[in-house]
């Protein structure tokens, strides 16, 4: 009797909140990572939406209107060649600044995400499975001690080099390339997020509702899928975030080591790399994008840490 | 612990070998062929030739238990002829670069001294400033000091070598004009004056690679301390009447270094990754930029040696990580 009086309530509140209203709350009084989620919304809006508003095509060459400053260089240089049409100014071959921005972005952003699903997926294929599975356990974890021990870096400019050319005569230029940095960065960093989700599933089949679940003949696939994916899901968004945060910055330093995508397709990296050249007379092409690497990563930084005190029941709610 | 110690270096043997197969076997797939810039009018059986004399004719296990052998057995042969005057090697075949034609570990020593003073300067400067960072802000959490440390580290993690290198050579060298952009190799420490223009020349590839070493050691530091600042153990030094200096710079501190320094082993070997980012921004003529020369030239001997010799870097620190963890952790020794 008294259960019904209590439950009635109750109920009435879960239908209105479910635990993701109460991460959110939790997210939401963190100002530095709601401060990255709004920056990160607006930098893809404006590197999605951007070129709709903005008709300007990138790899326009426009010599007369070459080396243009940005316009802001008029408040403390009358004589500088600034045009209002051009507010990020133009490149040494009259290309548009913005515009090349905002296709870098697309690019940098859409590596960025691809290569970070990628890792995230492999990580948890290889955690749960050395995690649930007592017989593969061991040859998982020593392959990935064995992978985490590789020189990354090298090993990735490597690949670079070597699959360049065969992918980029199957797939065309700028699929083969962003096949090629995708997988390859992929598949170096998903050992983190294995190692983690491999610690909290061995944790989880000790639970009691694991063995109920067993107990009524759940087969193991059944098992992984509703049982055990859903419980690991919040360390694995913590490690998504950062997964995402190297990703761009990987694909930034490939491009910039002159081994990323090729010179027409620009990314953040890219441009960033070509305007080394010049950066003692026109220092803001570097500026530019490289703001948007960092302030990009900075904002997915900060997302992590506020999703992991959200995600972290303890603290959520106090 | 000896045990443990001997049992993972055992280990650490078919891991080498592993990674050793995959450098190589990754290499093996190479199209870029050394061949390639050659003028074509050379005659077929000629190129033929050169490929032989490069000792591209043999099959890949044949080549890769010759590199091994020359890595292993002739190469540290050469190393003890140089030093002691013997003549163990007695001119056997070395690792020959494919761009250069001299010995793979000749161009290595050359280049190794410019990335150790760069790199090791700038993990001694990073680990430095970390500490004290660390203790003051797990020692006064949240205070403003806590988030600005917080602050800066966001921004180590986040800002890229290759832009924060950009960055300061742009205020610093463009703007101000009070340091050189290019690291010039060849400068010879003689007097007070060539010392100053050194140390103005290090500033700023030391503090580039030092802000990332400071980001991740200080955060750990300040976890770590935080973990043994709520422990018993503090609340009875305190309760016996010992001051505070003692109490955070002895009973804590100590214990708090363990996990840390484990992480200072670790870094070693990525801060090396980093240097190849760095000496391109500064244009140093170390390791990472011969490792990058070397890549773009298919220069397989010199960029499987170099590779191999990071992975062997990383293995190395793993093991030593390991068992400093447990000299300095009685409670977690292995045996």
């Amino acid at each position: 009797m008294t259960d019904a009086t209590l439950a009635k309530p109750t109920e009435k509140d879960e239908k209105a909140r479910n635990q993701w209203w109460d991460v959110w709350d939790q997210f939401r009084s963190h100002k530095g990572a709601m401060a990255g989620l709004f920056f990160l919304i607006l930098i893809t809006a404006f590197c999605a939406l951007g070129p709709l508003a903005w008709d300007v095509d990138p790899g326009k060459l426009d010599i007369r209107n070459k080396d243009v400053r940005p316009i802001y260089t008029a408040i403390w240089d009358v004589d500088a060649k600034v045009a209002c049409a051009r507010p990020m100014g133009t490149d040494h071959l009259g290309r548009d600044i913005m515009a090349n921005i905002m296709q870098g972005g697309r690019i940098s952003l859409a590596v960025g995400w691809t290569a970070m699903i990628l890792a995230i997926l492999i990580g948890t294929f290889v955690g749960v499975l050395a995690g649930y599975f007592r017989r593969l356990d061991w040859p998982l974890m020593r392959f990935t001690d064995l992978v985490l021990s590789l020189p990354l870096l090298p090993l990735l400019l490597v690949m670079m080099l070597l699959f360049r050319d065969p992918l980029r005569a199957a797939f065309g230029p700028e699929n083969g390339i962003f096949l090629l940095i995708v997988i390859g960065i992929g598949i170096t960093s998903w050992m983190q997020t294995a190692r983690i989700v491999r610690g909290d599933v061995m944790a989880l089949k000790e639970r009691e509702f694991v063995l109920a679940a067993r107990s009524i003949g759940t087969p193991p696939r059944r098992m992984i899928t509703r049982h055990v994916i859903p419980n690991v899901l919040s360390p694995i968004m913590v490690s998504a975030t950062l997964g995402l945060a190297t990703a761009i910055i990987t694909e930034s330093a490939l491009s910039f080591l002159g081994l990323g995508f090729p010179s027409d397709f620009p990314t953040w990296g890219k441009i960033l790399f070509d305007s080394v050249d010049r950066m003692t007379a026109f220092p803001e092409r570097v500026i530019w994008p490289g703001m948007a690497i960092s302030l990009t990563v900075l904002a997915v930084n900060y997302i992590g840490d506020g999703l992991r005190d959200a995600l972290d029941p303890r603290i959520r709610g106090m | 612990m000896f045990n443990y110690t001997i049992r993972r270096f055992v280990l650490s043997i078919p891991t080498l070998l592993f990674i050793a197969l995959v450098i190589f076997l990754l290499l093996e797939l190479a199209p870029g062929d050394p061949m390639g810039q050659m003028p074509l009018t050379i005659p077929d059986e000629v190129k033929q030739r050169m490929r032989e004399a490069l000792g591209l004719g043999e099959p890949w296990y044949t080549r890769f238990y010759l590199w091994l052998y020359q890595f292993f057995i002739v190469e540290p042969q050469y190393w003890i002829d140089g030093a002691f005057g013997t003549n163990f090697a007695n001119d056997a075949q070395r690792i020959i670069s494919f761009q250069s034609r001299s010995p793979v570990f000749d161009t290595i020593a050359e280049r190794l001294p410019q990335t150790l003073w760069v790199v090791g300067m700038s993990y001694v400067v990073g680990v430095a400033i970390a500490l004290p960072i660390g203790i003051i802000s797990a020692y006064k959490q949240y205070s403003v000091f806590d988030q600005a440390g917080t602050f800066i580290s966001m921004i180590g993690f986040s800002v890229p070598p290759f832009f924060s290198g950009v960055l300061v050579i742009v205020i610093f060298s463009v703007q101000l004009g009070w340091l050189p952009s290019i690291y010039d190799t060849t400068h010879e420490v003689v007097d007070w004056e060539t010392f100053k223009f050194q140390l103005q020349q290090m500033i700023m590839p030391v503090m580039v690679l030092a802000l990332q070493t400071t980001a991740q050691v200080s955060r750990y530091m300040r976890a770590s301390m935080l973990d043994n600042l709520g422990q018993d153990y503090v609340r009875t030094a305190r309760a016996k009447g010992l001051s505070e200096s003692v109490v955070v710079m002895k009973h804590v501190l100590r214990n708090s270094m363990i996990p840390v320094i484990t992480v200072i082993a670790l870094g070693i070997p990525s801060i090396f990754g980093g240097a190849i980012i760095t000496e391109q921004v500064f244009k140093v003529n170390g390791l990472g930029q011969l490792l990058i020369i070397a890549l773009q030239g298919s220069d397989i001997p010199m960029v499987m040696t170099i590779t191999f010799l990071l992975a062997v870097l990383i293995v190395f620190m793993n093991l030593i990580a390991d068992i400093l963890y447990g000299v300095l952790d009685p409670r977690i020794r292995y045996d």
